[in-house]
């Protein structure tokens, strides 16, 4: 259940392993993280408290390449994946000393997935990013950081998912779900189907489904706001963390986050900082003419990490919930989708992300 | 319900006494064309016989006005040296020099002289 990047992703997994799929979706006006998002394939920043994360991270990052291959020779569709290690660009020594402290904390901990990571100064990020202002004072640099063309993803895994038999069915939204002895009855307003094994991948609406199957998935939209440029001549070959040029040539900049609700708008306040920002990382951008503004919901959870799990009696049902779709995309495709079909249990390292840690009371 | 903007605008300059109905002269890829003072400079290409106004970053296709009311950027065209301006939204100016917009907009110009 769930028919964005999600859900599509597994599913790829699912079908790529030879399982009958029909993909259950909302029509188009449900909330669709995945036709909003930033789509960083981003490393860095990720599970600097919960190792299990960085590692799950890193092996997406390493399985796009294998996704991204297949996509194409399967539908012909390029989704402008690379690879070519990413900034988080500081305007403030501050800023810098606050990822630098999150970082070595990290690569402190033991049994961590290491990552190789560089702090650089104003002069080297200067050297490898020539048009960069005279604020920013460093930047944290990861080589496994890249980006991706979320809607030709989307298209992508759609079109996979079609040639390869999987059924989509929008409009489908669900209303209500049976434990079975032998497997799930869901009904919605478009009538019933039954199945043996059920994923659910419906973002925020996982908080609603989740309880039906006995799981739970307490997530929460997180607003977050973007800007697109018009489409300019390539300058920017790095994503940032907060900006990025596309395949295309517009400059996207993002990652502005706000608890506000289902209210998917933009407001002024919050753009006119994240263009102030922008332009100060890279001057050249006042050159340059917004043409759209957007927002889109991150679907979080209480500590921002993914939630997956699994009922442990009866037929088996799974939940996945993460605010990052396109960075997960290789792993959820590659080996989430199989493991779910060969096994129907899910990968030994997602114990980490159940959601039974927001029951445990808070120490220290 | 449509009406020539020219004709709406001398009609309230003969209020005000300002401009009426002028002749202006522009240029679109060197060559000299000529439009109506009011009328917006998309209308003033199409009226010279101009189709494609530029070629997309993308595929290279050719596209020219669609919306013709500021939605579409489909219309981009570079004015007087400055790129990816809206046709659509852009009053026809006298001596105007207008090109084809070719792909993305480049701004290392602007950059390089500190504008």
């Amino acid at each position: 259940m769930g028919g964005g990047i999600v859900g599509a992703s597994i599913a790829f997994g699912l079908a790529r392993s030879g399982e009958r799929v029909v993909l259950l979706d909302e029509g188009d006006i449900a909330f669709r993280a995945s036709r909003g998002n930033f789509a960083l394939v981003w490393v860095q920043s990720k599970g600097l408290a919960l190792p299990p994360y960085a590692a799950w991270t890193q092996q997406s990052a390493a399985e796009w390449h294998e996704l991204a291959r297949i996509l194409l020779d399967e539908t012909g569709i390029d989704v402008a994946h690379s690879q070519p290690g990413g900034f988080t660009l500081c305007l403030s020594q501050k800023e810098v000393d606050a990822r630098l402290n999150k970082l070595k904390q990290f690569h402190n901990l033991p049994g961590v997935a290491q990552f190789p990571y560089e702090i650089l100064d104003h002069d080297e990020v200067k050297r490898r990013l020539p048009d960069i202002g005279n604020k920013v004072v460093g930047a944290v640099y990861s080589p496994l950081d890249g980006h991706a063309n979320p809607l030709l993803l989307m298209r992508s895994l759609h079109n996979y998912l079609t040639i390869k038999g999987a059924e989509y069915r929008p409009a489908h939204a669900v209303d209500s779900i049976q434990t079975e002895a032998d497997g799930f009855r869901l009904k919605g307003s478009w009538g019933e189907i039954r199945t043996a094994k059920l994923i659910l991948a419906a973002g925020l609406g996982n908080a609603r489904l989740a309880p039906m199957v006995g799981l739970e998935a307490p997530v929460k939209p997180s607003r977050g706001q973007l800007i697109v440029t018009e489409k300019t001549t390539p300058f920017l070959h790095n994503p940032m963390v907060t900006i990025r040029q596309t395949n295309e040539g517009g400059i996207l900049i993002g990652d502005s986050k706000e608890e506000a609700g289902f209210e998917n708008v933009t407001g002024t306040g919050v753009l006119s900082v994240m263009a102030d920002r922008a332009m100060q990382m890279f001057p050249r951008l006042r050159h340059l003419n917004v043409v759209r503004t957007w927002s889109a919901l991150r679907v979080m959870s209480p500590d921002g990490f993914p939630i997956y799990d699994q009922t442990n009696s009866g037929p088996p049902a799974f939940v996945t919930s993460c605010h990052s779709g396109i960075t997960l995309a290789g792993v959820h495709a590659i080996t989430l989708g199989p493991a779910l079909s060969q096994t129907s249990r899910l990968p030994e390292i997602l114990t980490a992300f159940t959601p039974k840690r927001f029951h445990v009371p808070a120490h220290q | 319900m449509f009406r020539p903007i020219s004709k709406r605008l001398s009609q309230s300059d003969d209020q005000s006494g300002a401009r009426g109905d002028q002749t202006l002269e522009f240029t679109f890829d060197g060559r000299r064309m000529f439009g109506r003072a009011g009328d917006s400079l998309a209308v003033s290409l199409l009226a010279n016989g101009v189709e494609a106004f530029r070629e997309t970053p993308v595929s290279g296709a050719k596209r020219g006005p669609y919306c013709l009311m500021g939605v579409c950027f489909d219309c981009l065209v570079v004015v007087d040296g400055v790129g990816n301006r809206q046709a659509c939204l852009t009053p026809l100016q006298q001596n105007m020099v207008v090109e084809t917009q070719h792909g993305a907009r480049n701004v290392d110009s602007l950059e390089k002289t500190g504008q």
